[in-house]
Formats: C-alpha cells, sequence, structure tokens
C-alpha cells in the first residue's frame, strides 16, 4: 500500500531527482505516478494514455525544477480539462563549493546550509580545510580547485554556487577559471576592489573572456554594510538569491567606492 | 514534503493514521509556493506548514474530517471567501490545498 510513498521518501532522502504527479480533480482524484528523470514509471491514473502523457510532462516538469497544476483531458488530450495533475518536482538540493579555509568561511557555510545549500568547503591547505574546523560542512576537501571541480564541476547548473573567499592569486585563477567553464548560476569572488582588480589581470592573462569576467560577482555580496564573518554571510547569500530570481539589490561589484565605509549607525 | 519525511516515517511506524495537505497552487500574493506541505495525525499532531500560519488552524479541523471521512479533497482560502474572514489569511492572496489521507 505504500509501494508509492516508499519509492518517493527513498529517491528524495537519497537526494535523486524525483517527480510526484496527483490527479487533483476528476476522475481518479488522489490517483499517483512517481516519475524518475529517465521516464521510469511507478503507478497509474487509470488510463494508459494518460499515464504515458502525464509521465512525460513530469520528466519535462523535473528537468526544469517546476511544480504546478497541469490539465489534461481523461484520455491525456492536450487542451482539455477533465483532469487537473498537479505535478511536483523533487529536485536535489542546489551546491555550494567555498573556496577558502578562512574566518568568513565557517558562517558562509551555516548560512549556506539554512539555504539548504549542500555545502563543500575546499582549501589545498590540509591543516585549515578540516571537519573540526567546518562541521557545518556537508563535505570539506582538503583539495585545489581542480580536483573540486573534477568531483562537482558537471554538476553545477543555474541554482548552485561557487564562492570563493581565498583572496589568494594561486586558489583564485584556477577556482575561477573553473567555475566560468561550468554553468553554475552564481560565482562570487571576495577580496576588495583593489584585489579584484590585481585578479582580472590575471585571469585576462590566462586568457579568462571578458563575457566570461562579467559572471563573477566581485568584490562578493550585497552592499549592506555587513562588517562579521555571519553579516557578510547573510550578504552572499542574499546576492546568490537575488541573482537567481533577477530581483534587483545592490551589488557591491555595481557600487564604487571602499566596501567598509562608516554607517548611519556610526 | 521534504522537511516533513522523517516525521512521516515515524507516524506510520507508529501505525498512525495520516492526513497530507499540500499547496497545489497559489493566485496572488501568497506566503508558500505550491509543494509547501504539512501532515496531521489522527490525535492531532502536526508538522510542516502550507501558509504563514494563517491558515494552519482550519487545514487541521478539514484534515481531520477527511481522516474520519476518507474523502480526499481540494480546499481553497482566500481574500474573496468568506472563509478568509473566519481564518484570516492576511496577504490577500488565495491558496489551493489538495488534502488526502496518507494511504498511497
Amino acid at each position: 500500500m505504500s509501494e508509492l510513498y516508499d519509492r518517493l521518501r527513498d529517491a528524495i532522502t537519497d537526494e535523486r531527482p524525483v517527480a510526484l504527479a496527483t490527479v487533483i480533480e476528476g476522475r481518479n482524484a488522489g490517483a499517483k505516478l512517481v516519475v524518475e528523470p529517465d521516464g521510469d514509471v511507478l503507478g497509474t491514473l487509470g488510463h494508459l494514455e494518460l499515464d504515458r502523457i502525464v509521465s512525460r510532462d513530469a520528466v519535462g516538469e523535473l528537468a526544469a525544477g517546476r511544480t504546478g497544476v497541469r490539465h489534461y483531458g481523461a484520455e491525456g488530450q492536450a487542451r482539455e480539462t477533465d483532469v487537473s495533475v498537479f505535478i511536483e518536482s523533487f529536485s536535489p538540493p542546489p551546491i555550494m563549493l567555498v573556496f577558502g579555509a578562512v574566518d568568513f568561511t565557517a558562517a558562509l557555510a551555516r548560512a549556506g546550509k539554512l539555504l539548504g545549500f549542500n555545502v563543500v568547503v575546499a582549501d589545498a591547505r590540509s591543516v585549515f580545510a578540516t571537519v573540526k574546523r567546518f562541521p557545518m560542512a556537508d563535505r570539506v576537501m582538503a583539495a585545489w580547485p581542480d580536483e573540486v571541480f573534477d568531483a562537482y564541476g558537471y554538476r553545477l547548473g543555474p541554482h548552485d554556487a561557487v564562492c570563493i573567499l581565498t583572496h589568494d592569486p594561486k586558489f583564485d585563477v584556477p577556482a575561477v577559471q573553473r567555475a566560468v567553464a561550468t554553468d553554475v548560476g552564481y560565482i562570487g569572488v571576495m577580496g576588495s576592489r583593489r584585489t579584484h582588480a590585481t585578479r582580472l589581470e590575471r585571469l585576462r592573462e590566462v586568457g579568462v573572456d571578458e563575457k566570461s569576467i562579467d559572471r563573477l560577482m566581485a568584490p562578493i555580496g550585497l552592499d549592506i554594510g555587513s562588517r562579521t564573518p555571519e553579516e557578510t554571510a547573510v550578504s552572499v547569500c542574499a546576492e546568490i538569491i537575488a541573482n537567481r530570481t533577477g530581483h534587483s539589490a545592490p551589488s557591491l561589484r555595481d557600487g564604487e567606492g571602499p566596501i567598509h565605509r562608516p554607517s548611519a549607525e556610526g | 514534503m521534504k522537511e516533513i519525511l522523517a516525521d512521516l516515517d515515524a507516524w506510520r511506524d507508529e501505525g498512525r493514521r495520516v492526513a497530507l495537505a499540500r499547496v497545489v497552487n497559489v493566485e496572488g500574493s501568497g506566503p508558500r509556493d505550491p509543494g509547501a506541505a504539512m501532515a496531521v495525525s489522527d490525535n492531532g499532531d502536526v508538522v510542516g506548514s502550507v501558509s504563514g500560519g494563517c491558515v494552519e488552524g482550519a487545514v487541521v479541523g478539514e484534515a481531520l474530517d477527511i481522516l474520519q471521512t476518507g474523502e480526499r479533497r481540494m480546499v481553497s482560502f482566500g481574500y474573496s471567501d468568506d472563509e478568509a474572514f473566519a481564518v484570516g489569511l492576511t496577504c490577500g492572496g488565495t491558496i489551493h490545498l489538495f488534502i488526502e489521507p496518507l494511504d498511497w
């Protein structure tokens, strides 16, 4: 009796993408399909053709990460409304790669967890890249950027984030080079405007093009006057959200002058 | 639904009957997107949420009723309904919920 629920729960728990289609209005209300990205389906809505059409749509909705109601004829016809089906997409959590085991990293990793990210902290220096220092991270890697991107790069998409906090060209440059080669939605790079100007020279030297450079949010974060690691983490996470939704918010990148300037609060 | 799976599993292990309410559609301004879920057990325990706290109380009543009758149904709450004055969806939108026994 709980075969559908078990299949759904196992996929969600194992962080595999899965869609649940439920008839909410029309014949067989409550009937369900559990649909996996390869088109593997469990359950039935009571009509073979309706099952086929809804499964196909569910695979598409799942790929797009969308959840919503679609309408069909009783036999799956388009432009008819006998049956309303709620298709719910369950995507694995988005990934946040944080480069640099620095002061700001622990706060950002905590904030990333709060937003539901699968947080990976990486630093080439094994003394700093320890689980003890970052117990909140899902994974801590003592590794160079290349190794991290070999493991995660192909999985990165519009909902994922790369935050480069090292502000050391030795790590920054290879991390940015690999990040811009992915489809990741957000690339934030920490450092003052002067640090970033120097970094840009190095990036151009190694052949990073202007279109890629335009993707960088640097200096990282929104211009909200944050100072502490925790406040900075909030400003970075808010910038990640604004970047994803396309809503306007004042990014430090788009302003001028010192990042840390006198505030109204004194 | 992800955040309530552990509770659903625990209730099922205890042999509780459970009703699941999911937001399937939101018109206008709504506090939670489609997919937001809450569940109610047969002894009235609640996990999850479907709004900013505005309609949860009314949903518990509907869910317990659905556990009694076994009839799954759509339930809507909105500013335009009389219901809204009773339960107070303050954001001005309308939310449509599908509530059903977790018997699948």
